[in-house]
């Protein structure tokens, strides 16, 4: 049975613990929960905007627990974004916190201490099938509105399965690193609750006191972190502080560079504790593989081996499978976490699983004698900035709209804008800050004489210069 | 440059900001300064002035004007 059905059997237990360190029962969690998505009626779309806070999560779990269908969207969206999105998929509900809530035509259904639940005007001309449980967001920060659909299955499997892998007990603490919205941040959520876990809710980074001071006084077992996680970790000297506490760290999001990697696998053997490399997608409902620890320190550059219940095999350029060992092509998943498809728009909703289980990543990769995978590359043209992904073609058709030719290039954490006409930069920056929901700090502007192009005009993207 | 002009050329260079809007500069109050940004203006500074932050700093650094205090601790007068 899916695990937000069942938390009622951890009765007392707490399940979210406060910024400010209130300890949440799961059933005190439940009957919140319960009553946010009894507002709400039968089952329909409703948006969701993150933040980690107890009305939030618990609104969740009550939009699953009820089968109404969350689209978890960041709290730092832009209004014309938004209106895009609202405009495409027509919620019966948007679920956000009470000072948002003025902004937008409707109804107040529920209010709570932080969150109000509206009931939105739209006339609900489209139907949700009954596997649709959850959209996410594949490029949030290009206001995109194509949704990933994952369904009650995917979510329950994966879920099951990362608790399975990681080891998670019931008396694990996480504390929550990464928004909500995010693949990775919920998968945290969800899969520590689905053992009676608690999960200690805070929108503090690393940077911030209050982050340490809580992880410290509510003890925290474990949290995980995309890769500029751990170069902030590294930067604070990690090493050097004392967090008894800590059991395990997981790392997902990207590719760990690996000395980085290496240092903080010794770093947690010599802290006792343990550090997990993953790798997954929102395609694939939140992860696919992990190194297994026993395995880390000899497989350091390593995505590890498919997770349980999942298995990999890799494409040849004619699809065939690549037998071999150390021949790289595009690596495959089949498992019951595979999503059912997009959505781009509320008409969509209703499209079958497209996938049939099976999952073309996109990234290439290759296999060891042992059966161990490493990422090579990325065959689609997307990065990752700050564990975001940002699609490059994506931001290069809203600059080339708004009268800024350009080519997009880069490498994670560092997106290259390249344009030809100086005079066009201030525009540039502003659009990008105004426009996009892109990390300011995670894209560099270059004005270059000509964007290279082959004979069919296309861009050649590899001569646009390597990194400086 | 004088060292008042190397630190607020810090916070210039790594979130775009002009001189006016220094003093009331605190972290999380405009896009720029995150956590990333948190991390570039930490580096901006260790490079000016050829420090090394104690990590008790670095997540106490939360403004413009708090920042000042800390710069007295690394024998920097601003």
């Amino acid at each position: 049975m899916a695990f937000w059905n069942t938390l009622e059997r951890f009765g007392e237990r707490t399940a979210l613990i406060t910024e400010t360190g209130e300890h949440i029962t799961y059933s005190a969690l439940l009957a919140r929960a319960d009553e946010i998505a009894g507002a709400a009626g039968s089952r329909c779309l409703a948006f969701l905007m993150c933040r980690n806070c107890a009305d939030a999560a618990a609104g969740y779990v009550g939009f699953l627990r009820r089968g109404i269908v969350p689209v978890l969207l960041a709290e730092n969206l832009d209004t014309s974004m938004l209106e895009g999105l609202l405009e495409s998929y027509r919620p019966a509900y948007f679920y956000l916190p009470n000072e948002k809530a003025p902004d937008l035509p409707g109804v107040t259904a529920w209010r709570g201490e932080s969150y109000t639940l509206l009931h939105l005007p739209y006339e609900q001309d489209y139907k949700l099938p009954e596997e649709l449980a959850l959209l996410l967001t594949t490029s949030g920060s290009t206001g995109s509105p194509k949704l990933v659909r994952q369904s009650g299955r995917n979510i329950e499997a994966n879920t099951r399965s990362i608790a399975e892998y990681l080891g998670i007990l019931s008396e694990d603490r996480a504390i929550t690193t990464l928004p909500m919205q995010y693949t990775y941040g919920l998968s945290i959520l969800q899969s520590h609750l689905s053992v009676g876990a608690a999960v200690i809710l805070t929108d503090k980074t690393l940077m911030d006191k209050e982050f340490w001071a809580l992880l410290k006084e509510q003890k925290a077992t474990t949290f995980g972190g995309v890769p500029y996680i751990y170069e902030m970790l590294k930067k604070l000297r990690f090493d050097r502080m004392n967090l008894p506490s800590l059991r395990y760290l997981t790392q997902a999001g990207g590719k760990l560079p690996k000395e980085l990697a290496e240092e903080f696998i010794q770093t947690c053997k010599r802290k006792n504790m343990k550090f997990i490399v993953m790798y997954g997608q929102t395609e694939a409902t939140a992860r696919m593989a992990y190194l297994p620890w026993e395995h880390a320190e000899s497989h350091a550059a390593s995505i590890g081996i498919a997770i349980p219940g999942g298995e990999f095999w890799l494409a040849d350029p004619e699809g065939a499978p690549i037998l071999e060992p150390e021949t790289t092509g595009e690596l495959v998943y089949r498992g019951p976490n595979v999503t059912l498809g997009y959505a781009e728009n509320r008409f969509d909703l209703c499209k079958p699983d497209e996938n049939h289980g099976e999952l073309r990543t996109g990234d290439m990769a290759k296999r060891d004698a042992k059966g161990f995978y490493y990422i090579v590359g990325r065959k689609k043209r997307f990065l990752k900035l700050f564990g975001s992904r940002v699609n490059l073609d994506e931001v290069e058709g809203l600059l080339n709209r708004a009268g800024i030719p350009c080519a997009c290039a880069g490498v994670d954490d560092r997106l290259d804008v390249y344009i030809t006409d100086g005079s066009l930069l201030g525009q540039a920056e502003r659009f990008i800050k105004e426009h996009t929901a892109i990390n300011p700090n995670g894209f560099q502007l270059h004005v270059i004489e000509e964007i290279p192009r082959n004979d069919s005009g296309k861009v050649l993207y590899s001569a646009l210069g390597a990194r400086p | 440059m004088t060292n008042i002009e190397k630190y607020n050329e810090a916070f210039i260079e790594s979130f775009g900001v002009t001189e006016e809007q220094l003093p009331d500069l605190a972290y999380q109050e405009i896009p720029e300064w995150d956590s990333v940004g948190h991390m570039q203006l930490i580096a901006a500074l260790e490079d000016a002035f050829d420090i090394m932050f104690d990590t008790d700093d670095i997540i106490d650094f939360s403004s413009y004007e708090k920042g000042k205090e800390f710069m007295a601790k690394y024998e920097v007068e601003l």
